[in-house]
């Protein structure tokens, strides 16, 4: 009798509990097209398989009369659940509750989640709907921002890190995400960034709309600092839920395998590449010609797409995919592409995703723009990525390697562990047309005719260097394949270094140019 | 499969490529040398003060005008000597970065 009472109790302060910021809060949430934190969590993980934690956590400020003030699990729900049976831990800000802001004990709530995460080696979400710290708190709030800064870090390349902007994520606060691996963003309801319009506006008289500075669309195209963008938040869901099925829960393992089917015939590889290698098509095409059903995982879609990267499954495991993309600034290297394909290949290398690179670029883009914001630096970041990745790389030479593009594209120097060319492919210290133009300087210029002597001799050396073959002699090219063949050398290639061991000089840890 | 649309060319040393070009790519600007006689605004900011008047001579490293920006106080300087042909901004007024704020003949 008396522990009916309890319990009876117990169920009366979850109920409250369970309302966060309340009915008219709520309703003010989703008349802004937003569902409530509980509502994301569900909808996110498995049905049923939500363990909340902290529920009853309240928070410990006194100044400014917060000590006469409930703020019901102080803004933040946290928990462990699973997404199609993978273990994940979660966090979901409550905006109902006091703007999502955040205190000393949110964050409290948050870090203990974090810590959970990377001791039980699983990944972490968080949800980010928070109008920033919350100010009565003080340092105390800014203690929490730093305690959730330090954790991302740590945690980095050990257990993946999701975060989700569903809401406001302003200030210091973007730090967090920033410093995850994927961050998801949705249209109308994600808004990011460092300084507010009014704080511009005041400061540098600049007016721009919060969509206009930092909303998804920005951040996905402009930006780079988003790599989902969705129209909906179900939409947002489904693709955390896909990339929840591609990576492994840790860094120790490898992602789950998961059915493998052959690629849809309506990808005929034998059509999709012109002979002419000044000729576009979509590289995507390509791999999704050759991808377990074909179906492609696309990372950073609306960014540098100029370069294509994201996950696809070769017989049944997740592999990374790295693509030049000739639709699309004849897929040259810039500062933009080289710092989203970098990132992407450390990825793969931290959690033992085999990487498999396209390659098909006329080389670096040339500019004073390109120059100026540091091609340099950026391009150079390509280079380390894939020379310092340890994991499986292969890569398949399709068209065009010219000059430092050739060797940036995970070219044997950098220490491919196969790699494979189109009969089509063009590997040389620079496109014809220039290499005729500097070698055969003296005969052109002294020729009655230049015109036709620099065609002749473009189309000589275009015969004698512009193939696979010379760097096949040297050993460069391991072998020289029809496209038809690709997938079958492809999944040969993943199958045998399934166990590659390679022991690299021990060192704290490197310097790559960010 | 996606149909090809949009197609540009993108002339590089390698060649003339069939693609798309990127909104960056397009609206680049293109590289001017610096004009010595321009003073430009490096940053967006108020006119606090402006220091000397159409047709007057200065000489290189004379204060112009104080431009605030950024909660600083910013003493723009004459970059050669020579005569201030024109001012086109007012003590109060707003300047946007890259805006001319004084020419020299």
């Amino acid at each position: 009798m008396a522990l009916n009472k309890k319990i009876k109790e117990l169920h009366e302060k979850r109920e409250k509990l369970l309302l966060g910021g309340g009915e008219q809060a709520i309703e003010k949430q989703k008349a802004m097209g937003k569902r409530t934190a509980r509502e994301r969590i569900m909808a996110l993980l498995d049905e049923d398989s939500f363990n909340e934690y902290d529920l009853f956590v309240e928070h410990d400020a006194r100044d400014f009369d917060m000590d006469k003030k409930t703020l019901p699990s102080d803004g933040v729900i946290i928990g462990t659940g699973t997404i199609y049976g993978a273990p994940v831990a979660i966090f979901a800000q409550d905006f109902t509750v006091a703007g999502g802001s955040l205190g000393f004990m949110h964050s409290r709530k948050i870090t203990k989640i974090m810590d959970h995460a990377l001791k039980m080696r699983m990944p972490l979400i968080g949800i980010n709907d928070s109008g920033g710290a919350r100010i009565q708190e003080g340092v105390n709030s800014l203690a929490g921002y730093g305690e959730i800064f330090f954790r991302n870090t740590i945690s980095s390349g050990v257990i993946p890190q999701i975060s989700v902007i569903l809401g406001p994520c302003a200030g210091g606060a973007v730090y967090s995400p920033a410093l995850t691996d994927f961050v998801f963003v949705v249209d109308n309801i994600s808004k990011m960034f460092i300084t507010g319009p009014e704080v511009i506006k005041t400061v540098l008289g600049e007016e721009i709309s919060m969509e206009d500075l930092g909303g998804a669309r920005i951040h996905s195209e402009i930006t780079g600092n988003a790599h989902f963008f969705a129209s909906s938040e179900d939409e947002c869901f489904g693709q955390i839920k896909k990339l929840i099925t591609f990576i492994p829960w840790s860094n120790d393992r490898k992602a789950r395998p998961f059915d493998a089917g052959e690629p849809k015939p309506e990808y005929n590889i034998d059509k999709i590449v012109p002979d002419d290698p000044t000729l576009p098509y979509d590289v995507k095409d390509v791999i999704r010609a050759i991808v377990d059903n074909s179906d492609f995982f696309e990372i950073m879609e609306n960014y540098a797409k100029n370069i294509v990267i994201g996950f696809g499954r070769m017989n049944g495991k997740t592999t990374g995919f790295v693509a030049n993309q000739p639709i699309e600034m004849a897929g040259v290297l810039d500062v933009d592409s080289s710092d989203k394909a970098a990132r992407f290949i450390r990825y793969c290398d931290a959690f033992n995703i085999p990487i498999i690179t396209f390659v098909d670029l006329p080389g670096y883009m040339p500019g004073v723009d390109q120059e100026h914001a540091g091609v340099i630096r950026h391009g150079a970041k390509v280079l380390y990525a894939y020379s310092e990745a340890t994991v499986p790389k292969i890569t398949v030479i399709i068209r065009k390697a010219y000059g430092g593009g050739y060797i940036a594209m995970a070219s044997r120097h950098l220490r491919a562990d196969f790699v494979f060319a189109w009969p089509g492919a063009e590997i040389a210290v620079m496109g014809p047309e220039g290499a005729a133009n500097i070698i055969f300087r003296k005969e052109i210029m002294s020729s009655d005719d230049p015109d036709s002597t620099r065609k002749q001799k473009v189309e000589e050396y275009k015969e004698k260097f512009a193939n696979p073959y010379v760097a096949a002699s040297r050993g460069y090219v391991d072998a020289v394949i029809e496209p038809s063949e690709t997938r079958k050398f492809l999944l040969h290639s993943i199958n045998v270094s399934e166990n590659k061991s390679i022991q690299m000089p021990p060192k704290k840890h490197g310097l790559p140019p960010f | 499969m996606d149909q090809l649309k949009n197609i540009d060319t993108l002339r590089l040393i390698t060649g003339h490529y069939k693609t798309r070009l990127s909104s960056r790519f397009r609206n680049r600007r293109s590289y001017k040398p610096e004009d010595p006689r321009l003073i430009l605004s490096y940053i967006p900011g108020t006119i606090v003060d402006i220091l000397v008047k159409p047709g007057q001579d200065v000489k290189k490293g004379d204060h112009l005008m104080i431009l605030d920006a950024m909660k600083m106080q910013n003493h723009l300087k004459s970059k050669s000597d020579g005569r201030v042909k024109v001012i086109p901004v007012k003590k109060g007024d707003k300047v946007s970065k890259g805006s001319l704020l004084l020419e020299m003949e």
